[in-house]
């Protein structure tokens, strides 16, 4: 068999060919610039870049699918959808990172760089359909993102989550090729097709089998820093300024839990007894652990990696369902976090004391006094993360857990809800920080246009979600509707 | 005796696990980690030319070079994180990556 290579194939990646090509030439522009002129400007090219790419990725959704340069890349709405999600919370990112970068000292052109081309790899190993171009794909992700952990050069803390979020991605990276390798030699290919193909020939009750499938989940579920896989979160999000924590808590989630999502309905979707069991035991973990761990926190970025690790626990209980309403609860959940983190991040990006960007959670007191609009805003972002009612958050939780519900996963589910009440805890607590105690030392906020946008627009989803269910909840599911392969 | 492929999975098997016992037991230099990352990566190139070979199939070799090739920007990334460290914290004995706990 002989590769070809048609040109119209390249028609079909524009939103990567956009996003790589762009980053490298900002790059290039960002060299010839002045600080920090170059980091103003790159930054606004960037925005108009990803909302580019944002429009090329809306177009793709619909089309046919397509298996391009010899199966290597797919293209349906599942990618399409997910590259979206991702790109989405690129744009938040940016239009956060802007103002706030600034006041942490790390305004260079680099970062806004560096993001995009996680970006594309994040969306290359969304859309992968072979073993190589998902750990490509993965790893321009995680080598730009242990960058961005460490981009304060010169703060110890940020040095030291950048060289333990390393350390664990490098391991984790190690742990999931040893798994692809195995894979490799009893498939006979890294292809995910022809994976799909030799399970459903030879229905392998092997031992090896199993062991693959261990290791690629937990390389996995270090990325997505399930339980007990999860060591480096709490640390990376306190050490790395909260500008990137909030990257971190929002994009590349999203792009390893469409990869599993991917990866279990495709080339595994045969071995559903052995990856679910694995999965079942790492939602279950990480529901408890991001549950019970968070209530003794008092830094709040430290309590938003618990609350990550919670909510990734409940985003693959869709997934265990293994059905495509249970995928499409699985998206619409991720969907409906990333909106929430933003507009967390948004207001807390905004809130300084004494110069520096609030940490503690006592630093939230008197400010439903003292700015009840900000406030009220946090109110309800953190309503909707606990799951009240009529608040978005409750619908993302009640999809994935009537998906389990439906696929015979009661006891897991009835765990879930009994977690998410702990959980509730700790998003509550910080809302009696804000209105019944009182400080002597107040915060200030120091505006930024851009991340008021970011709020607005989340709290529109949040709030507005309830009366216009509909969009979003088919969207989900046009992304798994998928037509025959 | 002939080496056949359960001899190389041995290996690599063994080398792999030396690489990850090396991350968590080592008590002293962030470097060692650094080398036992690169062992646990070299030792999945062992298995991918041992299966490319046994299955003729020349696709685990090209897996092998871009392994090989990531490898190479991971640890250049990895020195440039850990030389950032240095000049703040004086120190890269692992007890010092000390200053995020909770």
């Amino acid at each position: 068999m002989t590769p070809v290579f048609h040109q119209y194939e390249l028609g079909f990646i524009w939103p990567e060919l956009l996003m790589a090509c762009g980053a490298m030439l900002l790059l290039v522009i960002g060299v010839f610039m002045k600080e920090p002129k170059a980091y103003r400007f790159v930054l606004s090219l960037s925005v108009l870049l990803v909302a580019a790419t944002a429009y090329f990725c809306i177009k793709s959704i619909g089309v046919n699918p397509q298996e391009l340069f010899n199966g290597f890349l797919t293209i349906n709405n599942l990618t399409q959808s997910g590259k979206l999600l991702v790109i989405t919370g690129i744009l938040f990112s940016l239009l956060l990172m802007n103002k706030s970068a600034e006041h942490e000292g790390f305004a260079r052109f680099e970062v806004p760089v560096l993001l995009l081309l996680a970006g594309t790899g994040m969306m290359l190993m969304i859309s992968a359909s072979n073993l190589l171009g998902l750990y490509v794909g993965l790893e321009l992700q995680s080598l730009c993102l242990y960058v961005l952990a460490a981009i304060r050069r010169d703060n110890v803390r940020a040095a030291e989550a950048g060289l333990k979020y390393f350390v664990l991605g490098a391991l984790s990276s190690g742990l999931l090729l040893f798994g692809i390798s195995l894979l490799y030699g009893i498939a006979g290919s890294t292809d995910y097709e022809y994976i799909e193909m030799f399970l459903a020939k030879n229905p392998v009750q092997d031992i090896a089998l199993t062991l693959a499938l261990v290791f690629v989940l937990a390389g996995l579920a270090f990325k997505i820093s399930a339980v007990p896989f999860h060591m480096w979160t709490p640390d990376v999000y306190e050490g790395a300024p909260t500008t990137i924590t909030a990257i971190f808590a929002m994009v590349p989630k999203i792009a390893a839990i469409i990869l599993i999502m991917r990866l279990v309905s495709e080339p595994l979707a045969l071995a559903v007894s052995e990856w679910q069991q694995i999965l079942i035991f790492l939602a279950g973990a990480s529901m408890l652990v991001g549950a019970v761990a968070g209530v003794v926190q008092t830094n709040i970025k430290r309590l938003l990696a618990y609350s990550s690790i919670g909510n990734m626990g409940y985003a693959l209980l869709g997934i265990i369902a293994g059905t495509q309403a249970g995928m499409s609860a699985t998206l619409v959940y991720m969907l409906l976090y990333m909106v929430m983190t933003a507009g967390l991040f948004a207001v807390i990006l905004q809130l300084y004391k004494d110069g520096v960007i609030i940490e503690k959670i006592e630093d939230f007191a008197g400010l439903g006094k003292r700015y009840p609009v900000f406030a009220l805003a946090i109110t309800l972002v953190l309503f909707s993360i606990a799951g009240i009612p009529p608040l978005a958050g409750f619908f993302g939780k009640m999809v994935v857990f009537n998906a389990a519900v439906a696929s015979g996963h009661i006891a897991l589910a009835i765990f879930g809800v009994l977690t998410s009440v702990v959980a509730a805890y700790y998003y509550l607590r910080i809302i009696k920080v804000m209105y019944f105690e009182t400080a002597e030392n107040h915060v200030a906020i120091l505006r930024s246009l851009s991340a008021c946008f970011v709020l607005v627009v989340t709290l529109a989803v949040i709030a507005g979600f309830v009366f216009a269910p509909d969009h979003i909840f088919i969207f989900a599911r046009d992304a798994l509707a998928l037509p025959a392969r | 005796m002939e080496i056949a492929l359960s001899h190389y999975l041995i290996l690599a098997g063994i080398l792999f696990t030396m690489g990850v016992f090396g991350i968590f037991l080592n008590r002293k230099n962030v470097i060692v980690i650094l080398m036992s990352v690169e062992l646990m990566l070299l030792a999945v190139n062992i298995n991918f030319v041992a299966f490319s070979t046994w299955l003729n199939d020349i696709n685990g070799q090209v897996f092998t070079l871009f392994i090989l090739t990531v490898a190479a920007a991971e640890a250049a990334i990895g020195l440039a994180i850990l030389v950032v460290f240095f000049r703040n914290k004086g120190s890269i004995a692992v007890e010092d990556i000390s200053e995020l706990k909770g």
